[in-house]
């Protein structure tokens, strides 16, 4: 906001203590998260700077901890970094697990919350949809409902999931879903859905439904609309909504800790473990390492905005 | 349908002769169904994979069957036998036998520690006499009161007696500091014993707290991104979004590296000379920490709504209270800030709703005394294992988030939730 030319002396003052505390703001915002970056590079195991660091010696600065992410817990640091070494990194070390774990199950939980999510949100964007805001507001409720509820009870179901169908019989030949994968991508697909909705339902909002009737008077089957017509209009919002949903899963350590075991240790559990014993400046490298991820998917997401509203006409003022 | 037949004299129809309203009523029952049936799968899996485990969370708060599944042939014999009978002989048989296979089965622990919610110091009572239950000969009495004289207290037998229904809201009556005496009466628990509601209201409070300083924060942002070009106010909007994308392990950890004794902030704080070396602060694993953390974790809630709600006030408005003699402060407090308060509405609400269900940073930054109840949570359910308890505190706390998602929905409406 511009400072009006009828602005008293007083105001002038105020204006700019305004831009000042703002400024300040936006520091507490960011600063955190941009720390985090020098201080992975600490060649000493400390979490501040050292003098060396602030005098910018080389020496201060070191790779170590980005090394221990790949090393730890028990490859030798000390021998040729050859095809066979790297092999053995690939197979066992921690965090390398971890973020294979992560990706894969976030993966799937992305996918199966984005193709039911974007089914669903079709059906709620229709006028006709019944009981529209009682419907939503269950699929919204994942997002709401704390997250310590959720894996508390997720936590009593997947132990013996079938207990509700034990009077057909069926039940003994269902095991349990702790310590498994689908367990876990089945509730971060959960955790992931209320995203998927808020983002294509709001995608939605500006699509044009004579498009639909205009393809379905030309001939095209439901299927073929939904694939030619809706589906490349709305596609910017099923993206941000899965990007939300692989976020959320990739985040996420409550339900893991709950239902998950040592095979499935995903990135967030092993930093959770690390936080809460022995915490090292490895946890910095990874956390680094994460926020050049966000600032990546941050960086999608808003090309994606950009060419929706291009698409749908509604040109940035 | 009889109308059908009638020649339609004056009743519009359809080329096939139906008349026009009940065409147009199947009509619009099809295209309702069709919406519903792109949602019902969707509806389904939420319902398995998050209705039922909440559904078995609530049965877990009334349902323990600790003492009845191990112990069938005493909770038979409370069944048949009034409450307020002295235990006879085969009730001593059967409590005595039951002992036996429960020790047998290594269930006699589940068994001591559920009477022993009701009735504390029992837990060692069924665990030692169980020990020696394999030798216990007839008559069972003298055989019990020999291995404890504990066995004989009618107080024991009275809460025996009521652990024996699988079926009891006594969690949910430990869940709100309250007990029952030896007569089933509903009595407050001892002073010292009462922690659940004075840490239920603190989290209500801290929560308030952290929903009002991410508003102070939250409100010149919003309004300084309101009120700048597009260009700048989307370049601005990254310092927002980023925080808000990055993952919360990260920002916890972030909040440890800089507010720590030996962290950032101190050592910037010392080095300037602000504060002396001993004079260090402790910002973390207290109350502080959570607060300062939580309120920069959920700042980016309570920006997005008040953003979204001041972005289309027309700047006109309050040029025209200053026009019309309005000093500035006057303008914005009654010609602008009303203006925003669908914003601030819904943005409190949204940040008071998870904040009031937060875990993770009180667990990693609130030490002792910045536990939320999410956090008695987590202990009951992984440290003492009284599942029951956990799960009647957590029904509490979600049927007060659900309140307040209830009011959410009706102030704000769940389709007006953004994200970015």
């Amino acid at each position: 906001m511009a400072l009006p030319v009828y602005a008293s002396p007083l105001e002038r003052v105020w204006y700019y203590t305004r831009l000042a505390i703002c400024a300040l703001i936006f520091l507490f915002l960011i600063a955190p998260i941009l720390i985090v970056m020098p201080l992975s590079f600490n060649a000493e195991p400390y979490f501040t700077f050292t003098e060396k660091m602030l005098s910018f010696d080389p020496s201060g600065y070191s790779l170590r901890w980005y090394d221990l992410l790949l090393t730890q817990p028990s490859i030798p640091n000390d021998v040729p970094r050859d095809a066979a070494w790297w092999g053995e990194v690939w197979r066992k070390s921690a965090w390398v697990n971890a973020a294979k774990n992560s990706v894969i199950i976030g993966f799937f939980a992305t996918i199966v919350a984005t193709v039911l999510g974007t089914i669903a949100a079709l059906g709620l964007s229709r006028p006709e949809m019944p009981n529209r805001r009682l419907i939503m507001a269950i699929l919204i409720s994942p997002m709401i409902v704390p997250i310590i509820i959720t894996a508390t009870g997720l936590f009593f179901f997947y132990s013996s999931p079938c207990a509700l169908i034990n009077w057909t019989g069926l039940s003994q030949y269902c095991g349990r879903l702790t310590s498994s994968y689908i367990g876990v991508v089945l509730a971060h697909a959960t955790l992931g859905i209320p995203f998927v909705i808020i983002t294509v339902t709001a995608t939605l909002i500006g699509f044009d439904q004579s498009l639909n009737r205009a393809a379905a008077s030309l001939g095209a089957p439901p299927t073929t609309t939904f694939f030619k017509v809706t589906m490349p209009l709305i596609l910017p919002g099923v993206i941000s909504g899965a990007l939300f949903a692989f976020v959320t899963s990739f985040d996420e350590v409550v339900v893991v800790l709950f239902v998950a075991a040592h095979d499935q240790q995903t990135i967030p559990r092993q930093m959770w473990n690390g936080i809460r014993e022995q915490i090292s400046p490895a946890i910095l490298s990874v956390a680094t390492i994460l926020v050049v991820i966000s600032i990546g998917m941050l960086t999608t997401l808003e090309i994606l905005r950009r060419r929706s509203e291009r698409l749908r006409g509604v040109t940035p003022h | 349908m009889a109308d059908v037949s009638v020649p339609a004299g004056g009743l519009l129809t359809t080329s096939d002769g139906r008349p026009l309203k009940s065409a147009l009523a199947t009509a619009q029952q099809r295209a309702k169904r069709r919406a519903f049936l792109l949602v019902l799968p969707l509806l389904a899996f939420i319902l398995i994979t998050f209705i039922v485990p909440i559904g078995q969370l609530m049965h877990q708060a009334i349902y323990n069957d600790g003492f009845s599944a191990n112990m069938p042939r005493t909770t038979a014999w409370f069944v048949e036998n009034p409450p307020g009978t002295a235990p006879d002989e085969p009730a001593w048989e059967a409590l005595a036998l039951d002992l036996k296979d429960s020790a047998a089965a290594r269930t006699v622990g589940v068994v001591g520690t559920r009477v022993n919610y009701e009735m504390s110091g029992t837990r060692s009572l069924f665990t030692s006499t169980a020990r020696g239950a394999a030798r216990f000969e007839p008559p069972y009495r003298e055989a019990l009161l020999a291995a404890d004289a504990k066995w004989d207290d009618p107080n024991l037998w009275g809460t025996m007696r009521q652990v024996s229904d699988a079926y009891s809201a006594n969690f949910f009556l430990a869940a709100l500091d309250m007990t029952r005496d030896v007569n089933g009466k509903i009595v407050p628990m001892p002073q010292e014993r009462q922690i659940y509601v004075s840490l239920f209201i603190k989290t209500f409070l801290m929560a308030a707290l952290i929903t009002f300083t991410c508003f102070v924060l939250a409100f010149p942002i919003a309004h300084l991104l309101a009120t700048l070009p597009m260009k700048w106010s989307n370049l601005l909007m990254i310092l927002v979004l980023l925080p808000f994308w990055t993952s919360l392990l990260v920002r916890t950890t972030s909040w440890m590296v800089l507010l720590q004794q030996q962290g950032v902030i101190n050592n910037t704080m010392v080095a300037m000379g602000i504060i002396s070396e001993e004079g260090r602060i402790q910002m973390i694993y207290n109350q502080m920490g959570t607060i300062i953390a939580m309120t920069h974790i959920l700042l980016p809630f309570m920006i997005l709504p008040l953003y979204s709600v001041m972005r289309p006030i027309p700047p006109s408005y309050v040029r025209a209270a200053r026009s019309l003699g309005a000093t500035s402060w006057t303008a914005f407090r009654r010609v602008y800030v009303p203006q925003t308060l669908p914003g601030i509405g819904a943005g409190s609400l949204l940040v008071f709703i998870l904040a009031v269900g937060y875990y993770i940073t009180p667990a990693l930054v609130g030490g002792a005394s910045g536990q939320l109840i999410s956090n008695l949570i987590a202990f009951h359910m992984q440290s003492s294992l009284n599942w029951s308890l956990a799960s009647a505190l957590a029904a509490l706390l979600l049927g007060s988030v659900l309140i307040l998602y209830w009011i959410y929905d009706r102030l704000v409406g769940i389709d007006n939730l953004k994200l970015g």
